[in-house]
């Protein structure tokens, strides 16, 4: 005889975490499965832990969660093919506890984080597959995974199955995931002795810096880098938009415009002597609000990569997706007090729920972004490259009047981009932001 | 019938990593799995009771967290585990490692009695090969080592027969039990455990035996202090100094080419030849 739970969570990132620890925590029966050999074993961040969305579950979090560093100075910096142009933003603010967001390492920090959901109650089963959701009619009632005897049912299935969203594809509940709409990420861990980075970087005890990158880096495609100080190591990744690595002619590789971006002359020394430990690739849903797909039925909700819940713009990702998590669980919860069953009406709590939270406020707000860069790719080449040689142009001291440098980076800009155009970019830009 | 598996949890290897400053291994992060020798002597313990039936008894000694390997084992189908943790017993080696785990199986068997007790060939951190012998001898079992193949239980009269690899060929042998028998790996393959037991093994109590509920009284014989191996030092292996020579031959023949190159390696190692002439003529 199948057992029955009040909640399955189908997988086990930050969101599948928070949606089967909060469950568990008010009192559900929760079965959680995960197809990796263990909790986090098939998850990929940057990472960084963003300490307001998991300060919502686990309040003290702090005292046992593994974090690397605290962020106390972020830098953005546009590159051209030898240079940058940055700003940095360094506060001893961030130097006051709580803080506010931290470097992590994944492998440990889900590891911890599925021994809170174990803690609080839930039964996690690992190396184990989801296949199908289990219909009664229309009403999702558990799943069948690939196990013998593999019939398991819910009140809920939560599902928290990724970035592919297999599960909720194979049931019809949304379409193929577009190319367009999922970047593709790489990134290498790179090890150095923790006084290398202190003094690189400018840091001390566990004070961390991110680095945001855009421009040359990626080929003219669509895309970012980042660079993030962790105790001991320094994580470094770039990431474009599918569709544009399908499409470039130049055919580049994830790995090797990574390569390429550890050989510019301003990442180079930052990461010099670093030992290459670990490598990882992931696919990022960032099509933003306009991909997000129906997110809640009769008996499910989707949560976290799996609902396409990424702010691209602010590189916010983990949050939201342990929001959506929470945000679930409290909708299954609420709906197993009320008694008035689990089909969408009665979950519908879910969606308003999402709407009202900073989830789909950002993503609203950022709802064009996707679009503008993705069709002006002026953003990723032209400018960054223009912006770098006027700042060259002002700062080299060669004879030249400054009225004449003037003149000269304005018709450089001129000749890229008509009057129009540099215009036209700008309303895009502040539309997008807006 | 009364099995009782031991086995040990082990960072995975394949993952594990040296710490490129320190030098020293690093255990964050590097996945915990049941010692994959150990997975053998489980599913033989397995057949065995799905043949005669009775009862398997996982056994581990580790830190809490060592749980996990024995629910895993419950998940494919063991019906008790026993984990004996303690702070007292950081730092065992085998011999103060295996006087714990005979005081455990000793106090297992008084529950109920034990007729087999499984291990693997060895540890995958350790490759010692012997915590099972270390037990056999202190509970005065008969010890089966290196075992490919179970090929009888005789239960009326407590006999089994195995076969046991060893050098140049196969040994068949029969004695009483109650025996041990590590188990050598590739002998069996393991089963993929149905969802129930997965569900059973995630809710399962393992029994949790501090030194005293292991019976043991004796502690200068376990832990650090029951522990005469020292690591006096832990390195890495140094890359093997260049060996290869370049010889530069002009012989038109690879024939040629190979005598040529022979005949340099004889002149630069003069007992070669006639080593090799020697056992030619054999």
């Amino acid at each position: 005889m199948s057992e029955k739970f009040d909640v399955i969570v189908v997988g086990a990132g930050p969101s599948g975490n928070a949606a089967a620890y909060t469950a568990a925590k008010a009192g559900l029966s929760v079965l959680q499965i995960e197809r990796g050999e263990y909790p986090g074993s098939k998850n990929v961040q940057g990472a960084i832990l963003y300490a307001n969305a998991l300060e919502q579950i686990i309040p003290d979090f702090r005292e046992d969660a593994p974090l690397e560093r605290h962020i106390i100075e972020q830098r953005m910096w546009v590159l051209d093919e030898q240079s940058f142009v940055g700003t940095h933003f360094r506060s001893d603010d961030y130097n006051k506890p709580p803080y506010n967001r931290y470097t992590i390492i994944r492998a440990q920090f889900d590891k911890w984080f599925s021994s809170k959901v174990k803690e609080a109650g839930a039964l996690v089963i690992c190396e184990t597959t989801v296949d199908s959701l289990l219909m009664d009619g229309d009403q999702v009632v558990g799943v069948r995974c690939d196990r013998q005897g593999g019939e398991v049912f819910a009140d809920v299935v939560i599902l928290a199955d990724g970035v592919n969203s297999t599960l909720a594809r194979k049931a019809g509940f949304h379409g193929e995931i577009e190319a367009k709409n999922v970047a593709l990420a790489v990134k290498e861990i790179l090890f150095m002795p923790q006084e290398t980075i202190e003094a690189r970087f400018n840091v001390k005890d566990e004070e961390g810096v991110v680095i945001e990158m855009f421009g040359k880096i990626t080929d003219g495609l669509m895309g970012t880098g980042f660079l993030y100080t962790n105790r001991d190591s320094i994580t470094l990744g770039v990431g474009c938009m599918l569709s544009d690595f399908k499409e470039n002619p130049n055919r580049t590789a994830p790995y090797a415009m990574l390569e390429k971006m550890k050989a510019h002359p301003s990442i180079a020394p930052l990461i010099a002597g670093g030992e290459m430990k670990e490598y990882c690739a992931h696919l990022i849903p960032e099509g933003g609000f306009y991909a997000v797909p129906k997110v809640v039925g009769n008996g499910w909700m989707i949560v976290g990569d799996s609902g396409g819940f990424v702010n691209a713009t602010h590189r916010e990702g983990s949050n939201l997706a342990m929001t959506t998590g929470r945000l679930a669980a409290e909708t299954a919860i609420a709906a197993k007090t009320a008694g008035k069953g689990f089909n969408a009406k009665a979950l519908a709590n879910y969606k308003a729920a999402l709407d009202e939270s900073f989830v789909m406020k950002d993503l609203h707000k950022y709802r064009d972004m996707p679009n503008v860069f993705h069709d002006n790719s002026q953003f990723f080449t032209t400018y960054p490259e223009l912006v770098n040689r006027a700042a060259q142009t002002m700062l080299t001291v060669d004879g030249i009047d400054k009225k004449t440098k003037e003149k000269e980076i304005f018709s450089s800009f001129r000749k890229s981009r008509t009057l129009a155009g540099l215009a036209g970019d700008a309303f895009k830009l502040w539309r997008a932001f807006r | 019938m009364h099995i009782v598996v031991c086995i040990k949890q082990v960072p995975d290897s394949a993952q594990i990593r040296v710490h490129p400053v320190t030098n020293t291994i690093m255990r964050q992060g590097v996945p915990a799995i049941v010692n994959p020798y150990d997975l053998f002597a489980l599913e033989e313990a397995l057949r065995l009771k799905d043949q005669f039936g009775g009862k398997v008894t996982m056994l581990c000694m580790g830190p809490p967290q060592a749980e996990d390997a024995l629910k895993k084992c419950i998940s494919f189908g063991a019906d008790d585990a026993v984990l004996v943790t303690d702070r007292a017993f950081a730092g065992a080696d085998t011999l103060a490692t295996s006087y714990a785990l005979a005081a455990a199986v000793r106090q297992i068997s008084r529950e109920q009695k034990v007729d087999i007790v499984f291990t693997g060939k060895q540890t995958i951190d350790g490759d010692t090969a012997q915590v099972g012998p270390g037990i056999a001898k202190r509970l005065g079992l008969q010890l089966l080592t290196y075992v490919s193949r179970i090929a009888e239980v005789d239960i009326e009269n407590d006999r089994i027969t195995v076969e046991r690899r060893a050098e140049g060929g196969v040994q068949v042998l029969r004695t009483a039990m109650p025996c041990l028998i590590t188990m050598l790996e590739g002998t069996n393959e393991m089963r993929f455990a149905p969802l129930e037991n997965m569900i059973h093994a995630a809710r399962y109590p393992v029994r949790k035996w501090s030194k005293e509920a292991a019976g043991i009284e004796d502690i200068t014989k376990i832990g650090l202090k029951g522990s005469p191996t020292v690591v006096s030092k832990v390195f890495g292996p140094t890359p093997r100094a260049e060996k290869a020579l370049m010889q530069s031959v002009e012989d038109a023949s690879p024939r040629d080419v190979t005598l040529n190159v022979i005949q340099k390696i004889f002149t630069q190692h003069p007992t070669l030849e006639r080593d090799i002439l020697a056992k030619a003529t054999v």
